[in-house]
């Protein structure tokens, strides 16, 4: 039993989320130098970090958009390592950008519309969608979820900044996600918007799991259960919120950046 | 409370809220006339304004069309579109029945014309497949480079190009006892053709691959990330692109009856992206609209300019010069000068706030 299990947690099974020894190269800047985090289904943590420090590669790695240099990445138990992003979206990761990555010629609703039909069968489909479309009911729910349904005719280009975030999570949440990446998803969001960023983000469904790269402590850990502190590309600490918060090291290097 | 709402997302005129969820023209008149005239045109034209000017127009229309949809839609501008209809018009010519006999196989029409359309999207496909390995000012060089070798491909290789002459008298389809070649029946099967064409690619924008292909445009590693395979959506806009294209090629071929290297030069592909940018790339009415006025231009500028007393040739001054001017003022061609011209025409409250409408 022991050495089933052992070989079970040795290949991820149980994780998931699992990167193992992953270094990203620039050149002769390394980005991340041999990061291993495992995240259990369903767990929520945040990464910490001064700019530089490594967060949004650590995510391009994770969903592909670069290929780590040395490493492995296993997402649920499979080995995602040399996966293009698109193979990784349709297991069920998903992840949202810094600065809103949206398609600012189409209306709300179709950017709904295609993260939903992104991660379904039928990319290439000529047909219109009918009325009766299961896709565009979906995108409806979604749509209505992250409270853009007033404005879903509208063309993207033309949403204010905190309405584009929130589109941002909802392309993020089509489908059936078993894992999120959130990068600093409030970034440039009025009090008003973060309290209903963070109600959206603790009314997921317990079972999906999530990463997020937030500077607002207060968002942060309000929506999290466990904390990685990255430095220098680095994992620096892992722990509880409240550990990683009343720690002095981490409050020497958050604080500290605060003088120069 | 609901004021307070309202002012937050101001109302907006139906029309302009759901642009595209319905066919736009069924509501438009205009659009109605357009149609009710193109179909009565053989009672108020003459032969040489139906097949010289319209059918000519229509043709290198979907040509352009083709363009549109890769251009518009996908972002990628290829300037192999001419050189996959000419390869089209070469290999129905080849295939199907010709004064070449030493070289044309004899096929008749309907088997020679499938085959060409088959073989011309699989050669657009590759190229396509070629192509969006780059971005940008690359798509353009490599595909102009496509259309350059098959130019000089066709002007040095005899046992199947015949070399410069090209291949002359190409037959044309003859049955239910009408020639399809004679002006009127000629004219409808390119017009059904062109019909066909537009309504496909202004149905597609609104159907999964389309709107797919416009996030590729928009973002495309935001699509990636949104479980789309980018590459793969690129080359097969190319397939449907070639096919386009293609059939534009069979009707080229059937209307001039004979295809030779001049046809495919490097100065007709580029001639392709001058009517789709000067029609406007946004809107697949666009290269219909280019490709009236570009053979309007090349056909009636030359007695115009000799009525002036300066030299015919320099026809294509005029097509630079006009092309320069939509290029400055209106970078979504003549029917964004037109939809601006609208929009100041109306009252304010009815004004969409967007510039750019696709579908």
């Amino acid at each position: 039993m022991d050495s089933v299990a052992q070989r079970l947690s040795a290949v991820g099974a149980g994780a998931a989320l699992e990167l193992r020894g992953v270094t990203r190269l620039f050149g002769a800047l390394a980005a991340l130098t041999d990061v291993t985090i495992t995240v259990r289904p369903g767990e929520r943590r945040a990464v910490l970090g001064s700019n530089g420090a490594g967060k949004t590669t650590l995510f391009n790695c994770i969903t592909g958009d670069f290929l780590p240099s040395s490493g492995t990445i296993r997402f649920f138990g499979e080995d995602v390592t040399h996966f293009p992003p698109y193979e990784r979206i349709r297991r069920g990761l998903r992840r949202t950008y810094q600065i809103s990555a949206l398609f600012p010629g189409l209306s709300v609703q179709d950017n709904v519309y295609l993260a939903c039909r992104g991660v379904s069968r039928g990319r290439f489909s000529f047909l219109r969608p009918g009325k009766n479309d299961a896709l565009m009911h979906a995108a409806d729910n979604l749509v209505q979820a992250v409270h853009l349904s007033a404005v879903k005719d509208q063309r993207v280009a033309e949403l204010a900044h905190g309405q584009q975030r929130q589109l941002e999570i909802a392309l993020a949440l089509a489908g059936a996600p078993r894992f999120v990446l959130f990068d600093e998803p409030a970034a440039g969001l009025s009090p008003t918007e973060r309290a209903e960023l963070i109600e959206i983000l603790t009314s997921l469904p317990a079972h999906i799991g999530y990463i997020i790269i937030e500077h607002d402590m207060d968002v942060a850990l309000r929506v999290v259960e466990s904390v990685t502190m990255m430095h220098n590309g680095r994992v620096f600490k892992e722990g509880l919120p409240q550990e990683i918060q009343s720690d002095p090291e981490v409050q020497e290097l958050y604080l500290g950046g605060g003088h120069d | 409370m609901s004021l307070a709402h309202d002012a937050r997302v101001p109302a907006r005129p139906a029309l302009a809220q759901r642009p595209a969820r319905t066919w736009p023209e069924i509501n438009n008149p205009a659009a109605w006339i357009v149609a009710a005239i193109l179909v009565i045109m053989p009672l108020i034209a003459n032969g040489f304004f139906l097949i010289e000017i319209f059918a000519t127009a229509l043709i290198l229309g979907i040509m352009a069309l083709s363009l549109m949809f890769l251009a518009g839609y996908g972002g990628m501008v290829s300037l192999m579109q001419l050189t996959i209809a000419g390869f089209t018009a070469y290999m129905v010519a080849v295939f199907g029945v010709s004064g070449n006999t030493n070289i044309s196989l004899g096929w008749p029409w309907w088997l020679a014309v499938p085959m060409a359309l088959a073989l011309a999207t699989a050669f657009g496909t590759l190229g396509g497949a070629l192509a969006v390995r780059t971005e940008g000012i690359y798509t353009i060089m490599i595909t102009l480079a496509i259309g350059a070798a098959f130019y000089y491909f066709t002007n040095q290789n005899w046992a199947i190009f015949n070399g410069h002459t090209g291949i002359n008298t190409v037959a044309t389809p003859h049955f239910w006892g009408v020639n399809w070649r004679a002006d009127i029946p000629f004219y409808y099967v390119v017009l059904a053709v062109a019909a066909l064409c537009y309504f496909a690619v202004e149905y597609l924008a609104r159907a999964p691959f389309g709107l797919a292909l416009q996030g590729v445009r928009d973002n495309p590693r935001r699509m990636a990330a949104l479980g789309f395979n980018v590459n793969a959506h690129r080359v097969a806009a190319y397939a449907f692109a070639s096919f386009v294209a293609a059939l534009a090629g069979v009707l080229q071929v059937w209307n001039y009856r004979q295809i030779s290297p001049g046809s495919v030069s490097v100065g007709a592909c580029i001639d392709v992206l001058i009517i789709a940018v000067v029609g406007g790339i946004t809107r697949p009415i666009g290269p219909f609209i280019g490709a009236l006025i570009f053979v309007l231009l090349r056909t009636f500028a030359l007695d115009f300019l000799v009525r002036l007393g300066l030299d015919g040739n320099r026809f294509r001054l005029l097509i630079g010069l006009g092309f320069l001017a939509i290029v400055f003022w209106s970078s979504d061609g003549v029917i964004g000068l037109w939809q601006r011209w609208r929009q100041s025409h109306r009252p304010r409250s009815d004004r969409p706030a967007g510039g750019r409408g696709h579908g």
